[in-house]
């Protein structure tokens, strides 16, 4: 075997765990024993291999900017995402890629920048936040609305905060449901779609959650009159080889892990309304 | 320098669209409101005689339940709170309470059905607006109970 | 259309088993047809001995047989259940094996690649599959090792196409009944009125060095034009066509059809069609350790778009009824793989036909959609 095989995952050592909720968590990673550094664009992901147990693709949460580290934030919905949730300091986890299609950050420079994200899909989303924050002056208006389904549900709870401190980026997180001691928005996040300002002539639009949620999140912003092709979205399927040959994630024509997973709507308009594609 | 109540009325985007007569009609039902944090607005069960249009500041839908209330939908500036006014029995049937300083123009329910029956072109107008409003929150109840963010349901495959 | 543009050579009916020992001694393993279980399957030959005579078979939707035939020809039969995308995309491969080193893991070397393999008997159905998977496999910008392992190095002795079994519709895919690429050697067999010769095309430098290793003549005008009335009675014996023309569009129209729901009654959602199909190519990859969890290795099996787990996506499968399977299944086939690739998913052989079970025929149900029997869309 080559190292150049598509297929054989690469050591990286765990230098941190977070406890994100309670179902979900972030490993922080390295190079193990001095690898190369790992670059990767924003919307990318990663197969992840928990020695015996298997291997899912978990999107790149963080900074594409640093070399150095890899973050994946995952949610724990079966046995492998469960080994890496109980990896700690030191252990080690294989990892193949990075895969897929990028968020447009660098193409719409100059543009107003919208992120919508819906429960785990604010960890696909954060390092295109990372970056258009980086790159601040590059870019018009920033706003992001994030949905959650309860407060004790909110990922990224520092950098929410942080990012709500720039005074010039539009932070809103609404959730589906609170008790009183939630002193934020309560709602879906579609709603706020149309509280937003932006220029629809120049602005793009990222967003990432639930199939049903991004739907309609979607028809909010064509409704005001963004273009469909300045709205982009990842998408979720069964992705099993990442490189285009085991079949599982087509979507029409598309193959997810390497078309996708960010797509151009416009690409996957009719698909989205079709059942069981 | 003060500004007129039919003014207020004027610049809140739910009115935005009626003729100067239909203003005049329903200022006659308005007067202004406010609302320190943690003060109710409605309460549940009790008459509905009016609904409020928020001027400035946040108020949260509610539904009591034993563990304390559970907030259904937080609502700000520009949004309508209460349509129970318009449907019999005119009961509340949740709760709205301000979740910090709210001002809001306050518009008598009787009053305002009694100028949609005199004048039914008003009537159909604002009948339109609530049609709207009560379409777009059955959207997003819909929406909340699909649950898209809950864990997986216990349909299909586990892995 | 000849066969003169090539060299062109004229070999006895005992060419088979000398060309299948020349390669043998050239170092091939030769993987050949052999009869097993009523059925012609490819499994490794090394004499002529293995290779089956006087069979010929029978087929239509959902039935198979294989039956004697007196006049003792090599190649009476057409493509059984087996294609070679077995042994160039094979339906289990190690991708790798690891073992437990302290809190990480290591990657243990692969054993070695198999002898460089020839294929015996290709149709001209299963050259186009060939290439189908080549494109899918070894046309992007990251090759697949297994496949690459396997296809480089493969020689292909191809068969020209005498007759036209119950269900292929190869012509109408423009994929056969004869081969005018892609092969080292070709065969038309010549078995008529008490004659028992093949026309040989070399189609490669190492093609011509075989059969320099075998007793031949050169050809005739008389044993090209034979040899063209071979394929030639293949081809007006193909009681089935498929036609592409407009296809793709149809079917992308139709994707909410009730058509799919009607197949879907027949459809038992079996696989049996995507495993069969030469050019299928959809896999699963399964990682798997020894009792004591400090081995553990990775397998690549074949997997179909018909299982219920194949789209599966935490909270349940994508595709959860069997129309949505055989919808995928079909318009991938025949419609989204143009996109992908350029070209039709399918070339004509007629496997998916014979062995589905129910009898479903793609060229019946393709059919349906080009001519509008199937309503466009419901709305």
């Amino acid at each position: 075997m080559t190292s150049l095989d598509p297929m054989a995952p690469v050591p990286f050592r765990v230098l941190r765990t977070d406890r994100e909720t309670a179902d979900t968590f972030t490993l922080e990673l390295a190079p193990d024993e001095g690898g190369p550094p790992f670059g990767f664009r924003p919307g990318q992901f990663n197969m992840l291999y928990v020695f015996g147990k298997g291997e899912a693709p978990i999107s790149i949460s963080g900074d594409p900017g640093r070399r150095d580290r890899l973050v994946h934030t995952t949610r724990v919905v079966g046995a492998v995402t469960a080994g890496m949730g109980a990896l700690k300091k030191g252990d080690v986890l294989g990892v193949r890629g990075p895969f897929g299609t990028a968020w447009p950050v660098d193409e719409t420079a100059g543009s107003d920048v919208i992120f919508i994200a819906g429960g785990i899909g604010l960890a696909p989303l954060r390092p295109a936040i990372l970056h258009v924050l980086a790159n601040r002056r590059r870019y018009g208006r920033v706003v992001l609305l994030y949905g959650a389904r309860t407060p004790e549900d909110v990922l990224y709870r520092r950098d929410l905060r942080r990012w709500r401190a720039e005074l010039d980026m539009d932070v809103y997180v609404t959730v589906d449901r609170a008790s009183r001691d939630w002193h934020g928005d309560v709602g879906v996040v579609t709603a706020l779609v149309p509280r937003i300002p932006f220029d629809r002539d120049n602005c793009v639009a990222m967003l990432c959650g639930p199939e049903v949620m991004m739907r309609f999140a979607v028809l909010e912003l064509l409704k005001r009159g963004i273009p469909a092709s300045m709205v982009h979205l990842s998408m979720e399927r069964n992705m099993k080889c990442a490189v285009g040959f085991c079949g599982h994630c087509q979507v029409g024509p598309h193959f997810v892990c390497k078309d996708g997973p960010v797509f151009r709507y416009d690409e996957l308009a009719r698909l989205l309304k079709i059942r069981e594609v | 320098m003060t500004t007129s109540i039919e003014q207020l009325l004027a610049e809140q985007p739910y009115f935005k669209g009626l003729s100067a007569s239909q203003l005049a009609a329903i200022t006659g039902c308005a007067k202004n409101v406010r609302f320190e944090a943690g003060e109710p607005l409605i309460r549940e069960g009790e008459d509905a005689n009016e609904f409020f249009v928020i001027r400035q500041g946040k108020v949260a839908l509610e539904a009591s339940a034993p563990a304390g209330p559970i907030t259904i939908q937080t609502l700000g500036d520009g949004d309508v709170v209460g349509w129970s006014w318009l449907v019999q029995p005119h009961t509340w049937r949740f709760g709205a309470i301000a979740m910090g300083l709210t001002r809001a123009i306050s518009l008598d329910g009787e009053c305002m059905r009694r100028k949609c029956e005199e004048d039914h072109d008003l009537g159909f107008e604002l009948l339109k607006r609530f049609s709207f409003l009560i379409s777009e929150r059955l959207e997003a109840t819909r929406l909340q109970l699909l649950d898209v963010y809950s864990p997986p349901p216990a349909r299909g495959l586990r892995r | 259309m000849g066969f003169s543009e090539r060299e062109t050579l004229v070999v006895d009916a005992n060419a088979p088993g000398a060309i299948v020992s020349a390669l043998n001694r050239a170092g091939f393993e030769v993987i050949g047809p052999t009869v097993e279980s009523g059925s012609v399957v490819y499994g490794p030959i090394s004499t002529g001995e293995n290779l089956p005579r006087g069979f010929t078979d029978t087929q239509e939707p959902g039935h198979y047989r294989l039956n004697p035939h007196a006049d003792g020809s090599y190649f009476g039969y057409v493509v059984g259940p087996h294609s070679w995308k077995r042994y160039l995309h094979p339906p289990a491969v190690r991708l790798f094996a690891a073992r437990r080193e302290g809190k990480g893991f290591a990657l243990e070397a692969q054993p070695q690649e198999a002898p460089p393999r020839a294929f015996f008997g290709v149709r001209p159905c299963e050259l186009a599959a060939i290439a189908r998977q080549d494109r899918i496999f070894l046309g992007g910008a990251q090759p697949d090792p297994t496949y690459r392992t396997n296809r480089e190095g493969a020689f292909l002795v191809a068969v020209q196409c005498g007759r036209a079994g119950g269900t292929c519709f190869c012509a109408s895919m423009g994929t056969g009944p004869r081969a005018a690429a892609g092969f080292d050697l070709a065969l038309t067999e010549l078995s008529d009125g008490g004659r028992h010769e093949f026309v040989v095309e070399i189609g490669s430098p190492r093609g011509r060095d075989i059969l320099a290793k075998v007793p031949h003549r050169l050809a005739t005008e008389d044993d090209l034009n034979a040899a063209a009335a071979v394929t030639a009675r293949a081809q007006a014996g193909m009681g089935r066509s498929l036609e592409a023309e407009g296809l793709p569009k149809a079917l992308l129209a139709g994707l909410e059809s009730p058509r799919w729901e009607t197949t879907a009654a027949r459809c038992l959602s079996c696989a049996n069609c995507t495993m069969v199909c030469p050019t299928c190519f959809c896999t699963t990859v399964e990682d798997t350790t020894d009792l004591t969890g400090d081995h553990a290795e990775r397998w690549r099996r074949w997997d179909s778009c018909f299982t219920l787990d194949f789209s599966y996506i935490h909270g349940g499968a994508v595709r959860r009824t069997t129309a949505s399977r055989y919808r995928q299944w079909l318009t991938h086939k025949f419609a989204t793989w143009f996109e992908q690739f350029g070209e039709s998913g399918c070339v004509g052989c007629g496997r998916c036909i014979t062995w589905c079970p129910a009898g479903i025929d793609v060229t019946e149900e393709a059919r349906a959609f080009r001519t509008g029997s199937a309503p466009k869309e419901r709305t």
